[in-house]
């Protein structure tokens, strides 16, 4: 359709005028009639017994309404939080799920563990009360050390579970890996470090939750990536309602980055407060809170090595790791280590045999679960530092070593070592165009220049594959998700040929109000300001699996694209009605029916018209014009490409500046270029704040020492250099738009391109992240 | 935020008046050290005096041998003076460093010394300039002014009103800001003037303190070379996540020679 606003067009973001003037709907805009404020009280304590709860003082003070505890909870019968993957371990057993309930009632298990939830009149006073809770602690030793959790003598974390240990997985070939290795003229070993991240989404999580008792339901309106999967959970498993009783709202959200895909203990308790005091209940977090309850990601301590022989060729790679799960099994914990992790240690490389064990284990921290790229950043900084190791240790270009070893374009499919395979693709094409954006070849003169000014320059690659739209929901489900990976959307005609799109992809910064627009646009030729997306609302949706992974336009846009397709075959058969053919003799193209070899053709505005006013209407056909359409793909999809970086690292302090970065990327077919590139770049902003800032650190006794933007650094726009960024286009070839996702690509791609670039400039194996000044400091005076 | 009770201040004398009447009384300048950890819960003074419309505490005035800045003159408005710039470009240059373009339209200099964060950049200025700090009561030389951590020779109530800098030779100030906050991991400011040589630090220890070593070494060869050698101890130093004693030990010899180098 119209090069303006269809696919491939860089239309501005239509959401972009409530938001930048203020006019967004977040959810502490909402406010319910008859309100009141929750406030949790929350443990200072890493491990700790309860010995006892005294509210009397606090349910007496100015405008309490209520203090409810755990005690409360389990007299209500209300269930604990789940974790929807269950991952075997390598002899069979399940995933060890320990209890976690909203309110802790006897032990605490991190600092920041919800022990009550105040509700009062006013934010102030629940707050005021909460402090005059008074609860008894037992403190306990509490085991923050990830390395040696699974140790004799750790503290334990939960009675049930044996040395910590969620489980103990492996993939890949043991056997065929051994046997690489005896063969190898070269191994390359190295010790790492994933280091743990908050995630940081602007907005912080809220919730209201609100109870009619004329009907009996629920609704919550919550900060939700997934609004159908919170409403999943909280029926079936916490039993606050069945699902007809509990409506889900997930309104305008000031980023997610993972962090609220999750079912969290403080909407649950929300909710079921609501009822439990007969108003509204609102909770909005605040930054300290934030810090210490939102799930944290990362945090692996591996070794690694790499097989090589005489040519540099891999011939194995051995990993191992431990994960750190913090207290709880979050939502999705399980599956980030695991099939999120080992599932893309091939990267983009022919390496023949591959084994990865994983431990996953609990420590007396923040729950771990999946942030912005999810397990992916964590296989690829493994494959990307060890390939930079050897290339070192054999002093084989990094570049050179990484064509060689590259899966070529003519071998798709591919078949990994680690289960999956891959769909399409074009590495050396974009290793190439990387290299060229970057002037590869002129980095030694770039080198020099820089150690004239005193400076050392380094330049460090990173050839990613993530692996999008998880999916069919057969494999998935196979593989122990506890849930499907489709997606839903419907798509509403109006009879004056409007449109409105019911997705379950959910919007929190990504653009899919443009990016689907353009969609419909493209296809159907309804006006793109008059189609409106609607997400975000388990009221008024198909239901669908909502947005993380990279999988809203791999997935939900193929779901919106098949709706589509649905309508223009209901519209066929009114097209050809009215132009008295057959079916067979009507085409459609940018919006207009036509009879093939004539000049007679109605537009699908105006087939639309008919269908809702149905006087001249094919017989047996039912009126009306919305089409619903379910999309569980056949494969994931493989966003693939090159990040190039380029560091000065200043001798005397160990300060780093990126002064040049240039990616080209393949995400497929791409609807809107300019939407895409901000992706980009604000995946490179994640990739580089955790290679170079960002970092949690707990002391020996469980204190979070980074719970404030004063000790958490995050990158800045002075941390940057101009971004320069390309594409290569190998569309996907099982979903109908070609698209393969590209929301994470850039903090997938980017920290072992600062780190390789670093460990080039400073000449040394290894920089652990994030690489502040003093530790590259360390590292050149070793 | 706990309660707390609002005053406004009309004039020093009005000010030091309520501060003598209320109990647990702070003063609120900028605000920009004081209300984030009352948001926090972590501050809970019982009375606010707001100074912000006494307009005898805001403005410079420069003469020939001083620059005399009011204790509510905002960062911005030393960074931006035309006066200040010709007179002490050190001085203008590090009050446009500090904190964000928010932080620096807010903040005052009187606040900043009264709170003598650790880290903080205006001290270095005060102490590495000689200046001296006027109150309601007294005028107290910047040796005698920082006693500790967040700990001033200011006696309950005491108000500062100005503060007087000579005019140095040439001075500088480098500071090495910690990437989160962006306050001093270590900064330092030198100065000359005549045959005197200060070199003051901060970030590294509980409040700002001079380095003798460093000022010695200048005094006979005001050059980066002449303290290349210099190796401050890091015992007493501050270690914490975001630098260790012995980095911090060693920053303060970087930063030294390279503000040495930059003077003017």
């Amino acid at each position: 359709m119209g090069a303006e606003f269809g696919i491939g067009a860089s239309v501005k973001r239509k959401e972009d005028f409530r938001f930048v003037t203020g006019r967004g709907n977040y959810l502490d805009d909402i406010n319910r009639p008859g309100q009141a404020y929750g406030y949790f009280v929350r443990s200072p304590y890493a491990h700790a017994k309860i010995a006892g709860i005294d509210a009397k003082k606090a349910s007496k003070m100015p405008g309490v309404v209520r203090v409810l505890t755990g005690a409360d909870l389990e007299a209500d019968k209300i269930g604990g939080l789940i974790c929807g993957w269950n991952v075997k371990s390598k002899d069979g057993t399940d995933t060890r799920m320990p209890k976690h309930p909203a309110l802790a009632s006897d032990t605490v298990r991190y600092v920041g563990d919800a022990i009550a939830l105040v509700v009062a009149e006013t934010y102030a006073q629940a707050r005021d009360a909460a402090e005059a809770v008074k609860v008894k602690y037992d403190v306990l030793p509490a085991q923050i050390d990830v390395s040696k959790a699974d140790k004799k003598g750790a503290a334990i974390v939960h009675a049930d579970v044996r040395r910590n240990m969620a489980y103990d997985w492996e993939i890949g070939d043991k056997k065929a890996t051994d046997a690489a290795f005896a063969k190898a003229a070269h191994v390359a070993k190295l010790d790492l470090v994933n280091n743990r991240v908050a995630p940081n989404a602007m907005e912080p999580r809220a919730a209201i939750g609100e109870y009619s008792a004329s009907d009996d339901s629920f609704t919550l309106y919550t900060t939700s990536q997934n609004p159908h999967v919170a409403r999943l959970v909280l029926s079936a498993f916490v039993q606050i309602a069945p699902e007809h009783k509990l409506r889900v709202v997930s309104p305008d959200m000031g980023g997610g980055f993972g962090s609220k895909i999750f079912i969290y203990p403080d909407e649950t308790a929300v909710i079921w407060a609501a009822k439990k005091v007969g108003r509204p209940v609102k909770w909005t977090s605040d930054r300290a809170e934030a810090f210490q309850t939102d799930c944290h990601g990362r945090d692996h301590v591996t070794h690694v090595e790499l097989a090589l022989d005489q040519g540099g060729k891999f011939l194995g790679l051995r990993v191992s790791t431990k994960a750190n799960m913090g207290a709880y099994l979050s939502t999705f914990a399980s599956c980030v280590p695991s099939y999120l992790y080992g599932t893309l240690l091939q990267g983009q490389y022919t390496t023949g045999a591959i084994h990865c064990e994983v431990k996953a284990v609990f420590t007396h921290t923040t729950p771990v679960d999946a942030v912005r790229g999810a397990g992916r950043p964590e296989a690829t900084y493994v494959i990307e530092r060890i390939i930079d190791v050897a290339a070192r240790d054999l002093k084989i270009d990094p570049a050179d070593l990484r064509r060689r070893n590259m899966i070529q374009p003519n071998a798709f499919p591919y078949q990994t070592q680690v289960a999956l395979q891959y769909d399409s693709g074009n590495y050396p094409a974009a290793l190439t165009k990387a290299l060229e954006i970057a002037d590869y070849k002129g980095f030694a003169q770039r080198r020099d220049e820089a150690k004239r000014r005193g400076k050392l320059r380094g330049i460090g690659l990173s050839s990613y594959i993530e692996a999008c739209g998880i999916a069919p929901s057969a494999v998935v489900g196979a593989l122990g998700c506890g849930v499907g990976l489709y997606e839903g959307a419907t798509v509403r005609m109006n009879p004056t040929g409007s449109a409105i799109v019911y997705i379950g992809s959910h919007s929190h910064g990504q653009g899919h109000e443009t990016t689907f627009s353009q969609v419909v646009h493209e296809r159907l030729g309804v006006p793109f300001e008059q189609i409106e997306i609607v997400h975000g609302d388990t009221g008024k949706i198909p239901f669908g699996m909502g947005t993380y992974g990279s999988r809203s336009i791999a997935v939900g846009g193929v779901a919106l694209q098949n709706a589509v397709d649905k309508l223009i075959e209901k519209g066929r058969k009114i097209a050809a009605h009215k132009l008295e053919v057959a079916e067979s003799d009507i085409q459609f193209k940018d919006g207009t029916y036509s009879v093939v070899g004539t000049d007679k053709k109605t537009s699908f505005a105006e087939v639309t018209f008919a269908a809702y006013v149905p006087h001249n209407y094919p017989a047996g056909l039912e009126p009306g014009m919305e089409a619903t359409a379910f999309y569980d793909p056949a494969n994931f999809t493989f966003p693939a490409g090159t990040h190039v970086c380029e560091v000065e690292v200043d001798p005397d302090t160990g300060g780093v500046e990126v002064v040049k970065w240039s990616a080209c990327d393949d995400f497929g077919r791409i609807i809107n270029p300019m939407i895409v590139e901000g992706q980009v770049h604000g995946g490179i902003a994640h990739g580089i704040g955790q290679a170079l800032l960002e970092g949690c650190v707990y002391d020996k006794s469980g204190q979070l020492l980074t719970a404030s933007y004063m000790d958490y650094a995050m990158p800045r726009a002075d941390n940057f250099p101009t971004i320069k960024v390309d594409t290569i286009q190998t569309p996907c070839p099982h979903n109908a738009l070609g698209v393969k996702g590209c929301g994470e690509a850039g903090a997938i791609a980017a920290p072992p391109a600062v780190v390789n670039a670093i460990a080039n400039a400073l000449n040394v194996k290894h920089v652990e992240m994030p690489a502040t000044a003093e530790r590259v400091w360390q590292a050149l005076n070793a | 935020m706990y309660e707390f009770d609002y005053h406004k201040a009309k004039n020093v004398k009005d000010a030091v008046a309520i501060a003598k009447k209320q109990d647990e009384a702070k003063y609120l300048a900028g605000g920009m050290s004081l209300v984030p950890p009352m948001k926090l819960r972590l501050a809970k003074p019982g009375n606010l005096i707001d100074l912000n419309e006494v307009g005898e505490l805001a403005g410079i005035k420069v003469d020939g041998k001083t620059v005399a800045v009011g204790a509510m003159t905002r960062h911005e408005s030393v960074a931006e003076s035309k006066d200040v710039k010709k007179a002490i470009p050190a001085l203008a240059k590090l009050a446009g460093g500090i904190g964000d373009p928010q932080v620096r339209h807010r903040g005052t200099i009187g606040g900043s010394l009264a709170n003598s964060d650790p880290a903080a950049c205006y001290p270095t200025a005060v102490l590495g300039l000689g200046a001296t700090i006027e109150t309601d009561q007294r005028k107290i030389a910047a040796d005698d002014f920082f006693t500790g951590l967040f700990e001033t020779a200011l006696k309950e109530g005491e108000l500062i009103t100005k503060v007087v800098f000579p005019v140095p030779d040439k001075a500088c100030y480098i500071k090495f800001p910690n990437p989160a906050s962006r306050f001093s991991i270590v900064g330092v400011f030198v100065s000359k003037k005549g045959n005197e040589v200060r070199c003051v630090v901060t970030g590294a220890g509980p409040c700002v303190f001079r380095v003798k070593g460093i000022e010695d070494a200048l005094k006979k060869d005001f050059s980066p070379k002449a303290i290349e050698n210099y190796k401050h101890p890091a015992s007493g130093l501050n270690s914490d996540i975001h630098g260790s004693a012995e980095y911090r030990a060693h920053l303060i010899t970087v930063l030294a020679k390279r503000a040495v180098a930059g003077a003017e």
